[in-house]
């Protein structure tokens, strides 16, 4: 039994179910309010999501058990007085340490929580680097949507921005350098500077058996990272666009990793109508085809950068995918085939798939 | 002291009362206060900037008031969500 977590435009779902059959409804919270991110913590098992309620604004909320009572969590706000306020959290990742968290928001900050996620604390070094005056926001606002902690070394961290590129820390956060090599903004206008900042990255994820490696969505391109995102190379050659937003990786394959194309930046639906996910197991060598059991015909679907996830890994690995047209398809045989996991739920900003 | 109501989830926060007796010479002095009195509610009706969150209007006796509104021991002030639809 796998559980997917949703975050939705009308509230948190949790579905429980197998591959290939539909899922059920187990917990619904925070109905009506919109939830751009709900996640389990595969070590405490503790519930998080994140609410932006139109009235009140941005707050995290974390329980043990989703259809019981939320708490929610300190600190999560930038300073007072200042000329900025938290526009939105975007996502939230557990850390290698036991009790450490990550939390990326809009303006383009980062939340850090050493106590399980009850209280928070911006990350002062990415709030105060003095090239943020020329951070650029996209056109989901400057975002913090990709956070990529590095397998048994908690000093290093890879953070992404839209659309302020790709930033790498080896010093727990204490210092932050760009990390954007090789990434070309076809989007910019040629007279651009080659050191510009407004750099789109859309989704990133790191081979956590090969760390070094790093899979990269761009707003245009897909890229690899074989040096710990230091430089990137475009490996988005043989996909129908390489335009999209979410993006998965295989953790048993260094060489894996699954995208959804969508047509273009002006027609955000996948492509000729038909719903296909895109395979490499060459690190972006050849892209196959992964869409048996998807809609081919008149389906023109967006799927958002944060509803995408897996369960297991290697010959056991789930992927799982939620649409804005409020659908979740799933695959238990690593994309071979696919099925419709739920429908007729409200459009789907987020999915997490609990190992 | 002036008057304050609040309604919804920020009564739960604000100590289960909707009714607060508030000392402030504006209205954001007042919602200072009430975060001071009851912590829960920071964040809720004033952003970072202390500016009154985008869809939580606040009523002077009866009538659109800001931050800077200037109010009276004797004033009574709503704290109300916006309502709104198409």
């Amino acid at each position: 039994m796998t559980e997917l977590i949703l975050g939705t435009k009308k509230g948190l779902f949790v579905l429980e179910g197998e591959p290939g059959g539909e899922f059920a409804v187990k917990a619904r919270a925070f109905a009506g309010e919109p939830v751009e991110y709900a996640m389990r913590h595969p070590r405490s098992g503790r519930m998080f999501a994140s609410v932006t309620s139109p009235f009140y604004g941005p707050k995290i909320w974390y329980a043990d058990d989703p259809a019981g009572e939320w708490s929610q969590a300190d600190g999560v706000a930038l300073p007072e007085g200042g000329d900025a306020a938290l526009e939105r959290i975007w996502l939230i990742v557990a850390g290698e340490e036991e009790n450490r968290l990550y939390a990326g928001g809009d303006p383009g900050v980062l939340f850090e929580s050493a106590d399980g996620g009850a209280s928070w604390e911006l990350n002062r070094a990415l709030w105060e680097h003095p090239t943020r005056g020329s951070w650029e926001p996209g056109g989901g606002g400057l975002c913090l949507h990709s956070i990529a902690p590095w397998p048994d070394d908690p000093e290093r961290l890879a953070l992404a921005i839209s659309a302020a590129g790709v930033w790498l820390t080896e010093d727990r956060g204490g210092s932050w350098r760009q990390g954007n090599d090789g990434l070309l903004a076809r989007y910019a206008p040629d007279e651009a500077p080659e050191d510009s900042s407004a750099l789109c990255v859309h989704h990133l994820e790191r081979a956590p058996r090969q760390p070094e490696r790093m899979f990269m969505q761009f707003h245009g391109g897909v890229y690899r990272s074989d040096d710990g995102g230091e430089s990137w190379a475009d490996i988005g050659a043989g996909l129908p666009s390489d335009f999209g937003f979410p993006l998965m990786v295989d953790p048993a394959d260094p060489d894996s990793a699954y995208v959804i194309p969508l047509k273009a930046d002006t027609d955000r639906v996948t492509p000729e109508g038909q719903v296909r996910v895109y395979e490499t197991r060459d690190a972006g060598a050849t892209w196959s085809e992964r869409g048996d059991g998807l809609p081919q015909h008149d389906a023109y679907l967006t799927v958002l950068r944060l509803a995408f996830d897996r369960a297991g890994e290697g010959s056991d690995l789930e992927l799982y995918f939620g649409t804005t047209s409020g659908e979740v398809f799933a695959s238990g045989d690593a994309g071979a085939s696919w099925a419709s996991a739920a429908s007729r739920l409200p459009p789907v900003y987020s999915l997490a798939a609990a190992d | 002291m002036a008057s304050v109501r609040v309604r919804g989830p920020l009564r739960q926060l604000a100590g289960g009362r909707s009714d607060h007796q508030l000392s402030g010479a504006t209205v954001v002095e007042l919602l200072r206060e009430l975060e001071r009195a009851h912590p829960a509610v920071d964040g809720w009706i004033l952003d970072e900037r202390g500016l009154i969150r985008r869809h939580i209007n606040v009523f002077v006796n009866g009538e659109r008031g800001g931050e800077a509104t200037a109010v009276d021991p004797d004033d009574r002030i709503e704290v109300l969500p916006a309502i709104s639809g198409g």
